[in-house]
């Protein structure tokens, strides 16, 4: 276990820094001269101020939220690439209830939008479950059907529940009692500029994030229930020889993974940042970060933390370069090139892994010939 | 009438495209490469395709005899730029997932964030905006003598482009290639059961190499098909179509004739959505734009749900080949 954690903190590290190396590489092709300066100021700008650093929490929440999500779903065996449609139909959800619920007391009315986020998120992420489980349909190609068909419904009702803001085709912004509480963080994540200060719009978002991530990783590593969802994944045959319900188990995990989504797209909007759902067609781009988020952090809840707080930053790094003349896509160039070789890092741990199991297999070499009885029947 | 024959042309130069891209899937899933990357590498062979047109327009690129820089003759030089780029780019996908054996969804995740990002960092670099323009010199306003024909001449034959006959053209290869020849039925054992393929002394590895690389080409192929007769921008985005194209070949069941009928289907919905509006009796139905476009994807899940017990799929499509295993 605990060499294993060593190791899949070495391929991270040594997988971000080719990814560095390579935007580096981008960096100096397009002006060689403003390069290093730039390449400064992604590697610095988050830890040269408080508020840039609470700036990099507040963009990291929404997507560590949809890498739980993703990650949870490939521990448990599934591929949810649908997080885009559950993030948006959560997100709608909330906003909806945000701005149409005013009556309710603010503290009650947040409440209310994570929950039904959630739920919203929840119900989506059922349906590649439930056909999964009972029709046998490939989960991966049931969520890009289901990305799409939730992004338009999602525009329609955008567009006709009287929430549009036509000029900017989005939906109408919050109210500012509809809003996370800061908890007191924006005093905290300041910057000084001669002799204004600057906040950040960092707020309850991100202690959410990572008690969120805490849980899954209490679910999967330290119940019976998590066990169970777990064991359907990496072995449904043994997992139903052990009495596993593996339907239910599908269905289960998919409406996690859909209500973890469903949380991250209400929180996303609830940041007083003047940021709105869009409704013009395109998918939220979030739920496919949180594709490489999971893979960064190795399908670990707690390395998803660290793994989206790094997207984050490699992305506002981003950002910031555009002032010395750079374009944005060189982070996702980035960001691309590192989950490309996030696959291979998957590649050295089951390298590494059957080589340690070599050694014991002997001990246990009468479980697996069952099941080879069962696949030569299978065959036959 | 007129409103009859503009949607039939609508609906040929929506299908084409889905249908090339589709069947480039096919290669590669027959050969037991799940490609969830057919929308960047679309992306890419739009991107590279429209780059050069670009720049040929521009007077760029001036070395080029008179017959290749304007009109047909130039979109067939950026169609074999734009098949090549998406072989290029599928080298990277196949060695990922047949060389390494890496997980095939997430180079293809990778393949396509890359994709987008790729595109609009270059154009940026060069013309300074994320749009790159071009000038439609390809539409065929009626092809000679077949335009004349009554009816079938207005739907099929006018205000066309030669790129709509390549897709048919293309079409027919594929079921010849996949059906009649030996490389399609090493192809088609090695996405079923690559084992026995491997016994036979097939190269596993060389077939799936060739279905990656094919689907590729027609992937990148498709992107430009795809982009040059609905803009004259280019912004980085096929919107969708790959992934469109994913279902198309999933609706059409791997097979190459019903990925025709699939993307027919998916095709008239495509052009009913562009222009419900204007249709009158869909307009007095009331029914809203995005109801069209998400029709395809509701019929996708619909016909998944119920085909799905005697699955289409190859059987050993996502599976990185394992000597060791049988």
């Amino acid at each position: 276990m605990n060499r294993d954690g060593v190791f899949n903190f070495i391929s991270s590290i040594l997988v971000l820094i080719a990814g560095l190396i390579i935007g580096f590489i981008i960096l100096l092709i397009s002006d060689a001269s403003q390069a290093w300066p730039a390449f400064r100021t992604i590697l610095t700008f988050g830890v040269g101020s408080a508020r840039g650093m609470g700036d990099v929490l507040l963009q990291a929440t929404p997507i560590i939220f949809t890498g739980l999500s993703v990650a949870f779903a490939f521990k448990t065996g599934l591929f949810n690439i649908g997080a885009t449609g559950q993030f948006t139909f959560g997100a709608f959800v909330a906003i909806y209830i945000g701005i149409e619920f005013v009556f309710i007391p603010p503290w009650l009315r947040i409440i209310i939008m994570i929950v039904a986020a959630a739920i919203a998120g929840a119900l989506w992420g059922a349906i590649p479950g439930l056909l999964k489980a009972y029709r046998n349909v490939h989960e991966v190609i049931t969520c890009i059907m289901t990305n799409y068909i939730g992004m338009f419904a999602v525009n329609y009702m955008i567009i006709n529940l009287g929430i549009f803001d036509q000029g900017r085709a989005t939906t109408l912004p919050l109210p500012d009692s509809s809003n996370l509480p800061s908890l007191g963080m924006d005093r905290v994540f300041t910057e000084q500029i001669g002799n204004f200060t600057r906040y950040s719009n960092v707020n309850l978002g991100i202690v959410l994030a990572i008690v969120a991530a805490i849980l899954v990783y209490i679910i999967l590593e330290k119940t019976t229930f998590g066990y169970g969802l777990k064991a359907c994944g990496f072995n449904s045959d043994a997992a139903k020889y052990a009495g596993i319900s593996e339907k239910n188990k599908i269905v289960t995990s998919m409406v996690i993974c859909g209500a973890l989504a469903g949380i991250g797209g209400a929180l996303t909007f609830m940041s007083g940042t003047g940021l709105s759902l869009r409704a013009d067609n395109v998918l939220a781009p979030e739920g496919f970060m949180g594709i490489s988020v999971a893979f960064l952090g190795l399908n670990n809840p707690i390395g998803v933390i660290f793994a989206g707080t790094l997207v984050s930053y490699l992305f506002l790094g981003g950002n910031r370069i555009q002032a010395l003349g750079f374009s944005f896509e060189i982070m996702e160039i980035v960001v691309a090139v590192i989950i490309y070789f996030c696959a291979f890092v998957f590649l050295m741990k089951t390298f590494l892994a059957g080589k340690i199991k070599i050694g014991k297999s002997k001990k246990q070499q009468d479980i697996p010939q069952h099941d080879a009885a069962k696949e030569e029947e299978e065959t036959e | 009438m007129t409103m009859f024959y503009f949607i039939a042309q609508a609906t040929m130069i929506f299908m084409i495209p889905l249908m090339v891209v589709a069947l480039g899937g096919l290669f590669s899933e027959k050969s037991g490469v799940v490609n969830i990357a057919l929308e960047g590498k679309m992306i890419l062979g739009a991107f590279t395709g429209i780059f050069f047109i670009n720049r040929v327009q521009l007077g760029y690129i001036s070395f080029l005899p008179e017959f290749l820089s304007a009109g047909n003759g130039l979109l067939a030089i950026a169609l074999v730029i734009a098949a090549a780029t998406g072989i290029v780019i599928a080298l990277l996908h196949a060695y990922a997932a047949i060389n390494l054996r890496a997980n095939q969804i997430i180079s293809g995740v990778a393949i396509n964030m890359f994709a987008y990002a790729f595109a609009v960092y270059v154009t940026k670099q060069v013309t300074g905006t994320q749009n790159l323009h071009f000038v439609d010199q390809f539409r065929i306003r009626s092809v000679p003598l077949l335009g004349d024909i009554p009816v079938v001449g207005n739907m099929f034959f006018q205000g066309t482009y030669f790129t709509t006959y390549l897709g048919f053209v293309i079409l027919a290869l594929s079921v010849f290639v996949l059906y009649k020849t030996k490389f399609g039925l090493r192809l088609r054992a090695c996405g079923e059961h690559p084992q026995a393929a491997d016994s036979v002394g097939i190269s596993v590895a060389k077939i799936r190499y060739a279905g990656v690389l094919l689907s590729g080409g027609l992937a990148g192929l498709g992107g430009l098909i795809y982009i040059v007769p609905i803009t004259t921008v280019f912004n980085g985005s096929v919107s969708g179509y790959g992934f469109l194209a994913l279902a198309v070949l999933i609706f059409g069941g791997w097979r190459p004739m019903r990925v025709l009928f699939a993307a027919f289907f998916f095709g008239i919905m495509q052009a009913i959505a562009a222009s419900w509006s204007e249709i009158p009796f869909l307009f007095v139905l009331g029914l809203p734009g995005q109801f069209f476009r998400a029709v395809p994807y509701v019929a996708t899940l619909i016909v998944l749900a119920f085909m799905s017990k005697n699955t289409m799929a190859p059987k050993a499509v996502g599976i990185p080949y394992d000597k060791g295993s049988r």
